[in-house]
């Protein structure tokens, strides 16, 4: 009984959302692409003047802008490796017989749950510092010397706390699917004589790769954005070892307070968020029809 | 089908399974053990695990040195707040895109949707600036107003996967049955749709909490929540591995705690709906 | 109470005349049963005789009333879903009880109504369960038992048994027949299966397209249908149906024969023909015979019969039987 009626209601119900969120994309982005064509700084009120294309010839000409944007592609590349294979191992791990499964796999999942500072800090502090940390414990009770992981090997260090944060999104996401995959076509595959290799490569992986594709996208939205690990752990330091675009963005604005800059690449991150952000989106319309 | 396993297949899994789940696990472990040693212990050489005067000090130092549960209140109000306010704007919304569809419906969805693709920095400047010019920097409902923001597009989606699995036959016996929409709501769809929506409650709370680019650089001490807090420890005068510990193990239980209870709907809500 | 009457009543999604003007009359105390294909358009009557979905033309009275535009609780009809549809958050209890409670009547009587229905139904064990608790079968009853509590002037069934299993469906099947013997009020009955039609109706509604193709009790769609289609949907094995010589012979384009109306001989008959496939079935036989010059012919035999593939066998259609069709496909 779609009326007229009901759907004037229906229209009526939604505003509220779609009012909000539309002021929410629109007001931030347009006010910073305003002042990403703005000679603005804070430490100079009042001196804002025009500048065209001046921010972005600047931003994108800055050496620190393709250290950055090599660290953003290293830093999420290398989380989504280690989680997505992790996962994937994680997942066929989970999904055998065993005893304890239920408290395995809350085990698993639980460093999603931990706030991001809370795990920077822990791992900063309690395993990678050089002296106190339980990584230097264990390379002095081998006898090696121990390693300032967050000095020597910043960036692997950061791959390596994140990674550690979303490997168990991956692990959960990819055991839901693995778990939804029809019994019965395992046992066929194994009736025409497939061996636990092949039936992981040619049932178990096809079955996954939307699942896959899912984690892959989604965790790429978030790593883009990484901020608070870095900004505990190492402020983006040694030098710009550590800085990828949401760092440098926010270093230019609220610590070197220059507006215009750091507005010119904020519009440079949603440009690269969109990219991804095209294919996610039409991987999940596709799921809308099913 | 049940195929009889053999038990040393199962033990062997049983074991490899256990030792890298406490390896993953061992990070939280040992920062709730460290919590309850003494500040000479904590960074003690080796390090001992069980075998150390447990205490309870730290736990009582960290509230009395920092007012602990202030910034707790402020997170508790900050999740809350928002998932709350979220759902009173989002429940309509859903209700309405699950029970009458139009052809636009999935467009509006995946429109909300891309929003929640917008990178943070891309809004920073603006908002710090309103916020700053407006004196919501700082402030507790500047916060819920931004977390409510960003969690909206999650709420709605959760929403509306768990709305349309009401089928539409049972409306319709209700209707049969002479129930007023009033009624039809009251009667049929609440009951049906209170599990969904508690599961989009948990998820956001969860979700607000842990939130950790907004919090950081929209407050700075009155209105700071537990991420904010923990931040300020990163300062060399805030290394006591203990205090630390103590917490970091407060700010992560009360979520902890509420995600094992959410685990089934976490998948559904972080891939809107695309697998289940 | 309970009669229905359909006129000019059209319905169209979009572009598509799901149905293109429907004219039809259910009399008070009637079974009716709506057959046909999927896709026929005999779910969307229903909806349209329940109220829910609205016409797009047309007039739908009940009792004498002009129901086109009443909201379908005020229509006085109880309808039992496919899915059955039933409230999984509520007791059977309290499934039973929801449309009394929402007419307003006081506790004492609900109790007494549930209490009699679920008598009726055989659910009285059963009262404080949780739908998801309960068999398929016994989920069917509660929503059977939902729908007579509120005495409406009429029953309308949609495809109610097609969840059910080949066993249970016989029993429901029966179960309703009986129902409906007791209660004596309207029943609207949408079905694909043509078995099912035949055993329950009183009048059966053959539907295609959206168009009723013809009307009438069981025996008469069986004796005399009124075109092809209904010959070929009615009856099973279905009937056989020729074209070529022999139908021209006839005086027809098509002439139809039905299996069961068809002599076998081992020994001399009007068709000589093979054995394709014998299917025993105890009680008869169904035999696929090629007859050259005729083409495939289905014949339903007495049972036991030592006849299998291969054999030669006579078959001689029963003249007096023989339906003609034109070449609009009408009967003759």
């Amino acid at each position: 009984m779609a009326t007229l009626h009901t759907r004037s209601h229906a229209r009526l119900m939604m505003a509220p959302s779609v009012l909000l969120l539309l002021g929410w994309m629109i007001v931030p982005l347009a006010m910073t692409i305003y002042f990403s064509f703005l000679r603005y700084n804070l430490l100079m009120p009042g001196m804002e003047e025009y500048a065209g294309l001046m921010n972005y010839r600047f931003f994108l000409t800055d050496p620190a802008f393709f250290t950055a944007l090599a660290n953003t592609l290293i830093l999420t590349g290398g989380v989504l490796l280690i989680t997505v294979i992790g996962g994937i191992l994680m997942a066929l791990l989970l999904d055998q017989p065993m005893f304890g499964q239920g408290i395995v796999r809350i085990l698993v999942i639980a460093p999603f749950f931990v706030m991001p500072t809370v795990s920077a800090l822990v791992w900063k502090n309690m395993f990678m510092n050089p002296v106190n940390g339980l990584f230097a414990a264990l390379a002095k009770s081998v006898g090696l010397a121990p390693l300032d992981w967050l000095a020597e090997v910043p960036l692997l260090s950061i791959i390596l706390i994140v990674a550690w944060q979303w490997l168990p999104f991956a692990t959960l996401i990819l055991l839901t699917a693995l778990q939804s995959l029809d019994e019965e076509q395992k046992e066929a595959a194994e009736m025409d004589g497939a061996g636990f290799f092949s039936r992981f490569i040619y049932i178990v992986l096809p079955h996954m790769a939307r699942a896959i594709t899912v984690v892959i996208l989604i965790q790429t939205i978030f790593l883009l954005s990484v901020f608070a690990e870095i900004l505990v752990t190492t402020n983006g330091g040694p030098g710009i070892q550590t800085t990828n675009i949401t760092y440098l963005v926010y270093a230019q604005a609220l610590l070197q307070f220059d507006i215009g800059g750091a507005s010119a690449g904020g519009i440079v991150a949603v440009v690269l968020a969109n990219i991804v952000a095209f294919f996610l989106m039409r991987m999940i319309g596709k799921n809308l029809e099913a | 089908m049940a195929r009889k396993v053999s038990t040393a297949r199962k033990l062997t899994f049983t074991a490899i399974a256990w030792v890298i789940a406490l390896l993953i696990f061992f990070p939280i472990l040992w920062t709730i053990l460290t919590s309850f040693k003494t500040e000479a212990e904590a960074v003690a050489s080796p390090p001992s695990f069980v075998f150390f005067d447990w205490t309870l000090e730290n736990y009582a130092e960290v509230q009395a040195r920092s007012d602990y549960f202030k910034h707790f209140s402020n997170s508790v109000v900050i999740s809350l707040g928002s998932t709350l306010f979220g759902l009173l704007i989002a429940i309509p919304a859903a209700w309405a895109m699950a029970f009458s569809p139009t052809k636009k419906t999935k467009d509006v969805l995946m429109w909300m949707l891309s929003t929640k693709m917008m990178p943070p920095v891309g809004a920073l400047i603006p908002v710090y600036l309103i916020f700053r010019d407006t004196g919501f920097l700082d402030s507790r409902s500047g916060l819920v107003f931004v977390l409510m923001l960003i969690n909206l597009p999650i709420i709605v989606w959760m929403l509306y996967t768990y709305f349309r699995e009401i089928p539409g036959e049972i409306l319709e016996a209700a209707r049969m049955d002479g129930a007023s929409l009033a009624k039809e709501i009251t009667h049929i769809l609440a009951p049906m749709a209170v599990p969904g929506i508690a599961s989009t409650v948990l998820l956001n709370i969860i979700l607000a909490w842990n939130e950790a680019f907004w919090t950081l650089n929209l407050t700075a001490s009155k209105a700071a929540p537990l991420t904010t807090f923990i931040a300020s420890y990163s300062s060399p005068e805030g290394l006591f591995y203990a205090k630390l510990s103590a917490a970091s193990t407060m700010a992560i239980a009360p979520v902890l705690i509420l995600g094992w209870f959410s685990q089934k709907q976490l998948v559904r809500g972080l891939t809107f709906g695309a697998v289940k | 109470m309970g009669s229905i009457s359909l006129k000019n009543v059209s319905k169209v999604f979009g572009e598509a005349a799901v149905i293109p003007s429907l004219d039809l009359e259910i009399n008070k105390g009637e079974f009716v049963v709506f057959v046909g294909p999927s896709g026929c358009g005999k779910s969307t009557l229903l909806r349209l005789i329940a109220g829910l979905e609205d016409v797009s033309g047309g007039q739908i009275a009940i009792d004498g009333v002009d129901a086109t535009s009443l909201p379908p609780a005020k229509r006085g009809l109880a309808m039992v879903f496919q899915s059955y549809a039933l409230y999984p958050h509520m007791s059977v209890r309290s499934n039973i009880a929801f449309p009394l409670k929402m007419a307003g009547l006081d506790k004492a009587e609900i109790d007494r109504k549930v209490t009699e229905a679920a008598k009726v139904l055989n659910l009285t064990d059963y009262l404080d369960r949780k739908p998801r608790q309960l068999s398929g079968g016994q989920r069917q009853r509660v929503a059977i038992g939902r729908a007579i509590v509120r005495q409406p002037s009429a029953f309308l069934f949609d495809e109610p048994l097609s969840n059910l299993d080949a066993a249970l469906r016989v029993n429901m099947r029966l179960e309703i027949s009986e129902l409906h013997q007791q209660l004596k009020t309207t029943m609207i009955y949408v079905t694909h299966d043509q078995v099912e039609a035949m055993t329950m109706a009183d009048k059966i509604v053959v539907l295609n397209k959206g168009r009723v193709e013809q009307v009438g009790s069981p025996l008469e769609l069986y004796r005399s249908p009124a075109n092809l289609f209904v010959a070929g949907f009615i009856g099973s094995p279905k009937m056989n149906l020729l074209t070529g010589e022999y139908a021209r012979a006839h005086g027809a384009t098509t002439v139809g024969i039905r299996p069961e109306h068809i002599t076998l001989s081992t020994t001399e008959g009007e068709w000589k023909g093979v054995v394709t496939v014998a299917e025993h079935l105890g009680s008869d036989t169904f035999l696929h015979v090629d007859v050259p010059g005729i083409g495939h012919v289905n014949a339903r035999v007495s049972g036991e019969l030592p006849v299998g593939h291969g054999d030669t066998v006579y078959l001689s259609p029963q003249r007096e039987r023989l339906h003609r069709f034109n070449d609009q496909g009408l009967a003759q």
